[in-house]
């Protein structure tokens, strides 16, 4: 089967200037490989850092903190717009009554969130301030009473459970898992015993069952878990004692409007991802910004060299030109001839820049990678975002029919006279 | 009275470059179909000027150009290309053949530019064409394996493709030796004569110009008048 006649003649200039051609086309192929690869890596990270926070956290968080009720029982006697006569009253730092930080009707706000069809699962929690004492010495601590199974399955729980099984916190009674950094203070392991003190003075002795660390040093040293009951039992509370509860979204882009609806509703305070965690989306659209620039850059010093390539081979070939231009081809069919050069460099390497691209991505995740704290990661991580993919062709697209064009418009411009009678 | 092949009326060329010259006043001449004309005169006298007015690549000049009937003033650069892929076939000084393809390509390009005939059609036609020439059997070959006059008789063999009215030649025969110069003549003369096509040929071989039909002189960018 024959070419169409521009694609045979474009073949051809490809062809006789094969070296640079393919020299042009490897750079356009490492510049999409470089991009690829750092993007996937970046972005892989990326969701490794944001995944340390943002799976552990759940989209809405519902608690009762102790706050001034907004309008005080003086307050409807003055607030009263009751003419000139106003009263004003002069009492100031009204204590709360004795109130502990639980939501009220817990239960039932559980069930019904369960039945919401935006919400994927709904995990209640129980703080409670402690001590771990360790000698003579107290150590300050929280200890978070969890229903496990479904702390596990919400928040991948078991996956920063270093030592020890997570689900024994059902199974053995007054049973704790330490965080790492308390752990290594006190200088116990599984199987042993800690002593802790509650806010209100008690003394608990719990079993470890299990070691937790979670890669945030800070949160280690502090952090215990128990299950829900031991928690309600620490706090000297009934088992319908609940400081939190935590809700997973189908969609977590809906988690700020939801937590209005839910504050309002439950009348508690909701606090959504978004807010809770602004920090980590901005440092995530820095780093993909950055890594963006990069690629880009890469992209573009590749179309200049295929800006040269181009250039050179108009001059080389400015008799082919001119002949083709004497035998009947217009201005635009030349262009389009010097556009076709210049995409086939481009697509080629480009194509060429997708694969090895992907197998550098492969590559990178094959490297081990032992960070001290993120125990369940082995290898560096990356990802496979087909997006990165669509837009390194794009850009590959764009670059080299810019970088085409010029020299192709160039090219139509070419008077076939000036070369024909300067022989 | 037949329309001619080729007409100019009063075709006035300037170059401005570096000052402004008038190096064609007022040219004016017709040529019928199966008409063989030589174009000689000086070295600067205007006929290569002329010439690259008639083929339609050089648009600056004033007067008007006819071929076939048709003005060619005005017409876009697109058009103009079709009008010398159709009716104008080229032959210069040096052959212009691309390197990159056969014999057989080079000749067919024209014609596939074309588009009227598919690509077997074609084949078979620049064969056709090769055979008249008398190269057939270098069809398969790189113009880069041929001798100079077998390049130049591809180069007609182009020009013919598409069975163009006019055939324009700047000097085609100036690099060839005598041998191949009378070659290249007789095809030319065959072409006027058997296929009613009309020729223009700049030349400065006097001997050539003279076997012609027709000789058109200039000098300082006019037509000398010719002698009965």
């Amino acid at each position: 089967m024959k070419l169409p006649l521009l694609y045979d003649v474009a073949l051809a200039l490809l062809l006789a200037r094969g070296r640079q051609s393919l020299v042009a086309a490897i750079g356009v192929t490492f510049s999409i490989t470089m991009f690829i690869a750092l993007l996937g890596f970046m972005s892989g990270l990326n969701q490794l850092l944001d995944g340390l926070v943002l799976n552990r956290t759940p989209h809405i968080r519902l608690y009762n903190e102790v706050q001034p009720a907004p309008q005080q029982p003086i307050d409807r006697y003055t607030g009263l717009d009751v003419g000139p006569a106003r009263p004003h009253n002069f009492i100031r730092s009204i204590k709360p009554s004795n109130e502990l930080p639980r939501i009220h009707n817990a239960g039932a706000i559980i069930a019904a969130l369960r039945h919401d069809p935006r919400v994927r699962g709904v995990a209640p929690k129980t703080q409670a301030q402690v001590f771990y004492n360790v000698g003579t010495i107290n150590l300050t601590g929280t200890i978070s009473g969890i229903e496990v199974a479904q702390e596990d399955q919400l928040f991948a729980f078991g996956d920063y459970v270093t030592a020890g099984n997570p689900l024994s916190l059902n199974t053995v009674a007054n049973s704790i898992i330490l965080g790492k950094g308390a752990a290594d203070i006190m200088l116990v392991g599984v199987g042993d015993m800690v002593q802790i003190t509650t806010v209100k003075g008690s003394r608990v002795q719990l079993k470890v069952v299990g070691l937790f660390q979670s890669g945030l040093l800070e949160v280690d040293k502090v952090q215990s878990y128990t299950s829900l009951t031991t928690a309600q039992k620490l706090l000297g509370e009934a088992n319908n004692y609940v400081t939190d509860i935590q809700v997973k979204l189908c969609d977590f882009t809906l988690a700020p409007p939801l937590a209005q609806e839910y504050a309002q509703h439950y009348e508690v305070q909701a606090l959504d991802i978004q807010t809770a965690n602004s920090q980590f989306e901005t440092g995530t659209f820095i780093r993909n910004l950055i890594s963006y620039a990069v690629g880009i850059t890469l992209l573009i010093v590749a179309g200049f060299g295929i800006y040269n390539i181009l250039n050179m081979m108009i001059y080389e070939k400015m008799d082919t030109i001119a002949i083709l231009k004497a035998m009947g081809f217009a201005g635009a069919d030349v262009q389009r001839l010097f556009v076709v050069v210049a995409l086939a460099i481009g697509l080629s390497g480009g194509a060429a820049g997708l694969l090895f691209g992907f197998g550098l991505t492969v590559a990178i995740s094959h490297v081990p990678f032992h960070p001290a704290s993120l125990p369940t990661v082995h290898f560096y991580p990356v990802s496979f975002n087909p997006v990165f993919y669509g837009i390194a062709a794009v850009f590959a697209l764009i670059t080299t029919y810019l970088a085409g064009y010029f020299p192709a418009r160039k090219a139509s411009r070419v008077d076939p006279v000036d070369i024909i009678r300067g022989k | 009275m037949e329309t001619p092949a080729l007409e100019a009326r009063q075709v006035i060329k300037y170059f401005d470059d570096p000052v402004r010259v008038q190096v064609l006043h007022d040219v004016s001449f017709a040529l019928g179909r199966g008409e063989f004309a030589a174009v000689v005169g000086k070295s600067g006298c205007g006929k290569s000027t002329l010439l690259y007015i008639l083929s339609t690549m050089d648009t600056a000049y004033e007067g008007e150009l006819l071929i076939d009937g048709v003005p060619m003033r005005g017409k876009k650069e697109a058009a103009l290309a079709r009008v010398r892929n159709a009716q104008i076939g080229f032959v210069f000084q040096f052959h212009y053949l691309l390197n990159e393809f056969s014999v057989l390509r080079n000749v067919m390009l024209p014609a596939e530019k074309l588009g009227k005939l598919s690509g077997p059609e074609i084949e078979h036609r620049a064969y056709e064409k090769l055979r008249i020439l008398g190269i057939e059997s270098e069809a398969r070959k790189k113009p880069n394996q041929l001798s100079g006059g077998q390049k130049q008789r591809v180069a007609i063999a182009r020009a013919l493709i598409n069975d163009p009215l006019i055939i324009l030649g700047d000097e085609p025969t100036g690099n060839l030796d005598q041998k191949n110069a009378e070659i290249v003549f007789d095809i030319f003369k065959e072409l006027a004569e058997t296929y009613h096509q009309a020729l223009l040929i700049v030349t400065h071989d006097n001997d050539f110009a003279a076997k012609t039909h027709r000789i058109i002189e200039m000098e300082d960018g006019r037509i000398i008048p010719q002698r009965p």
